[in-house]
């Protein structure tokens, strides 16, 4: 039993902080994802975990212990690097057993656990083969039965489907989603793609410039944004983000556009104040090629700049009061550009953030 | 003329210079190895014999104190002493090179860059230039005429260039190699030697082939510094054959074939460690 705690840990180089007192707590077994454009201090916050830096101030804890002091060796934890840093001059086997013949554990374990963890992977007609003679997906699955063997407290991953062209990772995330169940263990896993973070984990860790934006599930986070940042990375397209001011109890657009205040953010707004509205593009669709019953809408006439077909849906590029948007059609039929359509605009699915702290409405 | 006789032609051209140039590389020494193994009359004879008449184990015989003429040279002596010499300083300068080129390619201190600079201008001071003060210093110091005396020079003039060779093949090495070793369950030190040394050692033994082969040719310092058959080495010993009115040709080749022979089973014996690209595959490149 053993999560991970985090309690208000900076890590400075010299003078420059680059991570900010970040807290977050994981559960046992939790698969918690660690997210962010580069040099937001997630992959540092993750290799604190794992005793490769130094940690500035703070305490992690992994179950009871305070490891801060403790070498990545005392920490029982593995963890899956980016380029695998798989032994080249081991063959599979060994590179697997390496943990193990470490720390002593007699042959027949070894090659037991060895031969569990071949198993689960598939890479049991690999062992004889060193990592130069397998594939970038053989490698990643070697690298992670590196991590299994030795029955960790957690697994780290540090973007580890960076390196993998784009099907591969796919098939790859579901093999990680796979061996999270197989391998019930907390997971601490880093990545800047947010489909991958959407995809595999319980909770997502939303982090920018080495703060901690926002903590929730996939869900919380996509459908409830705490801000214009996490709105705009989590989700693909990004979300529409117009900026507006409320006039007269409604979303007065630059170019004297009006659209209703959503009914559930009514009470959050004031008279006069400079606002962001937000908007996903599943949520601004012609009429008749929308998926969901949207309780609460309104209408808008568009011109279509650009369509790109996808296959099921079409993503249109248009402007809102001169600011691109982007919106969707499914079940879509060819477009011209240049075509004006009429799009409805799912209100209960829209976000007010205010302008100057760029903060959702609803979080304060 | 057709195009293939062309690509013909040129080829055998190409090949007559590569031979050329080949030619005017090894005649020197392979005229040193034979003239190890020709009478000293046939060697002097003019017109020069290019085909030996005969070929004769004597001068070896003579050099190593066996047969009927024997020269007073303690070639075994200055045998010993090559190695003992050049063995140590190897060994010296590859500690600190491992050391020094880790440190350099895995650290981050102060200066790093002006250190790494320093050490590869004192390679360009030619080693002649600092005998007169190298010799005076010793002499204070009571070292001359020492084989402690040669190593130390020897291991300074070898340093720079082990720490700068042994340091380009460990930046080769990702440094999470280290890092999943650790996490593993690795001491950094045991890191080291099960990881990082092993992918190492082909860099580690070129650098040691080439300080070894340095202080066992060196000549021109070693000739200031040594004047006994306690320190003497073996390219110094060679001298011991000029005397006021002659030089014995046919035992110098031969001792000259003596100094060859160890440098080249050494580098047959290394050569295999000398294949690089062993880091290819354990990461992605």
């Amino acid at each position: 039993m053993a999560g991970i705690t985090l309690e208000n840990v900076t890590k400075a180089y010299g003078k420059l902080e680059v991570v900010h007192g970040i807290d977050l707590e994981i559960a046992h077994n939790e698969f918690v994802v660690l997210v962010g454009p580069s040099g937001c201090g997630k992959s540092t916050t993750l290799r604190m975990i794992a005793g490769l830096e130094d940690i500035t101030g703070g305490e992690v804890r992994i179950g009871d212990r305070v490891v801060n002091d403790l070498p990545p060796r005392k920490r029982n934890i593995s963890m899956v690097f980016q380029n695998y840093a798989l032994y080249p001059h081991m063959n599979v086997r060994d590179n697997l057993g390496f943990g193990l013949k470490i720390a002593g554990h007699p042959a027949a374990v070894l090659e037991e656990r060895v031969a569990e963890a071949a198993d689960i992977l598939g890479l049991s007609d690999l062992l004889d083969r060193i990592p130069a003679e397998l594939s970038g997906g053989q490698r990643q699955r070697v690298a992670m039965g590196r991590a299994i063997v030795r029955h960790p407290d957690a697994f780290l991953f540090d973007e580890p489907l960076s390196n993998l062209d784009a099907k591969l990772r796919v098939q790859m995330r579901a093999e990680i989603k796979k061996l999270h169940t197989k391998v019930a263990t907390t997971v601490v896993y880093v990545t800047h793609d947010q489909v991958e973070a959407m995809t595999l984990a319980d909770r997502i860790v939303v982090m920018k410039d080495g703060y901690i934006e926002q903590i929730g599930t996939p869900m919380d986070v996509f459908n409830h944004p705490v801000n214009t940042f996490v709105a705009s990375f989590i989700g693909s397209p990004p979300m529409n983000l117009i900026p507006a001011k409320i006039v007269g109890g409604a979303v007065q657009l630059s170019d004297g556009t009006t659209l209703p205040v959503p009914s559930r953010l009514k009470e959050l707004v004031r008279e006069g104040q400079d606002v962001v509205f937000g908007i996903r593009a599943d949520d601004i669709t012609p009429i008749g090629h929308g998926i969901h019953e949207a309780r609460e809408t309104t209408e808008i006439e568009l011109e279509v700049d650009l369509a790109e077909l996808l296959g099921s849906e079409t993503l249109i590029y248009s402007r809102i009061a001169g600011q691109e948007v982007q919106c969707k059609m499914f079940d879509p039929r060819d477009l011209a550009p240049g075509e004006r359509l009429t799009f409805r605009l799912s209100l209960d699915k829209a976000h007010i953030f205010d302008a100057a702290s760029l903060q959702s409405v609803r979080a304060h | 003329m057709s195009r293939a006789l062309k690509n013909k032609l040129r080829a055998a051209g190409l090949w007559f210079a590569t031979f050329l140039l080949m030619v005017v590389i090894s005649v020197p020494g392979l005229w040193v190895v034979l003239s190890g193994f020709r009478p000293n009359r046939e060697i002097l004879a003019k017109p020069p014999v290019w085909i030996p008449e005969k070929l004769t184990l004597n001068n070896f015989a003579k050099i190593f104190g066996f047969g009927q003429d024997q020269v007073a040279i303690p070639v075994l002596e200055y045998f010993r002493n090559s190695l003992v010499i050049a063995g140590t300083s190897t060994v010296i300068a590859l500690i600190i090179g491992m050391a020094g080129g880790y440190a350099f390619a895995r650290f981050r201190f102060r200066f790093k860059n002006t250190w790494f600079l320093g050490l590869m201008l004192f390679r360009t001071v030619p080693g002649i230039a600092l005998s007169l003060p190298v010799f005076m210093l010793w002499s204070r110091l009571g070292i001359i005429d020492t084989k402690l005396g040669l190593i130390i020079v020897y291991v300074s003039l070898n340093v720079p260039f082990t720490i700068w060779l042994i340091d380009g093949f460990f930046r080769q090495i990702p440094g999470s190699l280290s890092e999943a070793a650790q996490v593993d369950g690795c001491t950094r030190w045991q890191a080291f030697w099960r990881i990082e040394f092993p992918l190492a050692r082909s860099g580690i033994a070129a650098a040691g082939v080439f300080a070894f082969l340095t202080s066992w040719n060196e000549f021109a310092l070693a000739s200031q510094l040594t004047r006994s058959t306690d320190s003497k080495t073996l390219p110094v010993g060679l001298m011991d054959f000029t005397s006021q009115f002659t030089i014995d040709w046919a035992g110098m080749s031969a001792m000259a074939v003596v100094i060859i022979v160890p440098a080249l089973i050494l580098t047959f014996i290394v050569q295999k460690h000398l294949i690089a690209g062993l880091t290819f595959g354990g990461v992605k490149g």
